[in-house]
């Protein structure tokens, strides 16, 4: 479904990524793990438009991505929950999960799916005319994934989405990327979390200043002698600038 | 000073004051999801004008066609703007923005010099917008009426577009947002060109306001209360469209009032109007509705 070819993406001077290469097959779910600054978010930017890749290509069901505008990317049928949750603060939790559907004109599907993500976070719906901005962490994590949700993607791309849950909220959210795996939706999933999303993922691949260093099936990496240096090997690089305009 | 010289100047300073927000909150809505204060709002006033004068006097057409094209032309002025002096610079440093909004504001009002002249126009106010109500010893001017009546159907208006619409919902976001609401799919120069839209549109209307109010027409007739206006955004907190409106009507009110309760200050009503919102700004920095600024909205 996407195929990432030799991505270079710079910030300044410093190389973010220096030739990543990887690919998410339909239906299934992908785990990129690294530690802090090895170039996880960043290759989710560059795949959504948000950095542009100074080399390489971006393939998705065969249409090349990279230089395409974020919201032309988004229409193809991804959707992003992105690192730092990024919730819009100032409006309601419901108009949150509206912006989420935007692009989507089938009013009593999109309904149901509001309904269904108020079944899957209650703490949502308990505060759904809330400004966002009044939200704990957890709450406004749930409402990054349900309004990445509200678009009914095809390929969804999670940036830490267990960053800052309670653990048994963390398990949750991992229940539901699951779930929604078996309903169809391709999943690339980045996570510190390298047990966790190797657990639920097919495949893996560990980042290292802007690398592939290792790759495996899930089972596989999880059993392989050098993941844990290779992913807490804590070298000195370059951190992603923060997510902004 | 008796009960009805008050409500006299009540509807005068409703009048003026329901201008000032129209412009208000053209500057509001930008400086919201830009942080950019569009010097050149307030000559699209003398743009609005200009329009009119230019289709009732020079293609003698009936005054409902000349107006609708005066504040159609404005509108889609404030989106030119944006797309030829700020959308190029949108991630240049903010100043640079700044002194683009300066000498979009310094080239429209000298294409007016060049294409119309410098001498001041009468502006041709349709026949029934003249002429006053007289109850007792109340005199209201029918413009009086007519401005804050306009002015409200258009905040109806607005105020339903960005609280009910999923436009106006983009627009919210974009102001907390910018990059994240692109991740939503959304085409952000459209809103933003939309937001454009909808703040020249209003101050279109608030122009041809404006100048059936104070009849004369000359290219720098926008400056002066594109200025307050902007002053009324500030007071009212810029960014909060509710603010703008409360801002406008404020300074109206207050203007009108120097004037009726101390009439030998007549001459310095704007000195005395401005060091008012000094003071005011002084004691509440971030004016009436404004939210404490943090540091990534400066």
């Amino acid at each position: 479904m996407l195929e990432v070819f030799d991505l270079q993406v710079s910030y300044g001077a410093i190389k973010a990524l220096d030739g990543v290469s990887f690919s998410v097959p339909r239906g299934r779910i992908v785990t990129l793990l690294g530690a802090n600054g090895s170039g996880k978010t960043t290759t989710l930017r560059a795949i959504t438009g948000l950095a542009a890749p100074g080399r390489g290509r971006i393939v998705f069901e065969g249409r090349e991505l990279q230089g395409l505008p974020t919201h032309e990317i988004i229409r193809a049928g991804i959707a992003l929950v992105p690192e730092g949750r990024r919730i819009f603060a100032n409006l309601t939790v419901y108009e949150n999960l509206l912006l989420g559907a935007y692009l989507r004109r089938d009013q009593p599907a999109l309904a149901r799916d509001l309904d269904q993500i108020y079944d899957t976070f209650p703490r949502l719906a308990a505060r759904r005319t809330q400004a966002a901005g009044t939200l704990s962490g957890g709450e406004q994590q749930m409402l990054a994934v349900g309004r990445a949700l509200m678009s009914r993607p095809r390929f969804l791309l999670l940036d830490e989405p267990s960053l800052g849950l309670a653990p048994l909220l963390v398990k949750e959210v991992f229940h539901l990327i699951t779930r929604l795996n078996q309903q169809g939706v391709t999943i690339l999933l980045v996570e510190q979390n390298a047990a966790a999303a190797l657990k639920i993922a097919h495949h893996g691949y560990v980042l290292s200043t802007g690398r592939v260093v290792l790759e495996g099936a899930g089972a596989e990496l999880s059993a392989h002698p050098q993941l844990q240096p290779a992913y807490l090997g804590d070298e000195p690089e370059a951190e992603a600038p923060p997510f902004s305009s | 000073m008796d009960l009805l010289t008050f409500l006299q100047q009540l509807i005068n300073g409703l009048s003026l004051g329901s201008i000032y927000a129209l412009i208000a909150i053209g500057y509001t809505l930008v400086y919201g999801i830009l942080r950019l204060i569009n010097f050149a709002h307030g000559d699209l006033l003398m743009v609005a004008a200009y329009v009119a004068v230019m289709g009732v006097g020079l293609f003698s057409w009936p005054w409902p066609a000349a107006f609708g094209l005066a504040v159609g032309l404005t509108g889609l002025m404030g989106v030119l703007l944006e797309r030829g002096a700020y959308r190029p610079l949108r991630r240049a440093p903010r100043i640079s923005l700044l002194i683009s909004a300066i000498a979009a504001s310094f080239l429209l009002e000298n294409l007016a010099l060049v294409i119309a002249g410098g001498r001041a126009r009468p502006f041709p106010v349709p026949q029934m917008f003249t002429g006053a109500f007289v109850w007792g010893g109340l005199f209201v001017p029918r413009l009086s009426l007519l401005i804050p009546l306009v002015t409200g159907a258009l905040l109806v208006g607005l105020f339903l577009i960005i609280y009910r619409t999923a436009v106006g919902r983009a627009m919210r976001a974009i102001a907390s947002d910018l990059a994240t609401v692109s991740l939503m799919g959304i085409d952000v120069n459209r809103i933003i060109a939309f937001t454009f839209l909808m703040g020249s549109l209003l101050a279109g209307a608030g122009g041809l306001l404006w100048a059936m109010k104070y009849p004369q027409v000359n290219p720098f007739m926008g400056i002066l209360p594109g200025l307050k206006a902007f002053i009324a955004a500030v007071l009212g907190g810029i960014g909060n469209v509710t603010g703008a409106v409360l801002g406008g009507l404020l300074l109206g009110f207050l203007e009108v009032m120097i004037v009726a309760f101390f009439p030998a200050w007549a001459g310095y009503r704007d000195a005395v109007a401005f060091t008012l919102l000094i003071v005011l700004l002084l004691l509440r920095p971030t004016g009436l509705l404004g939210e404490a600024l943090g540091e990534e909205k400066l």
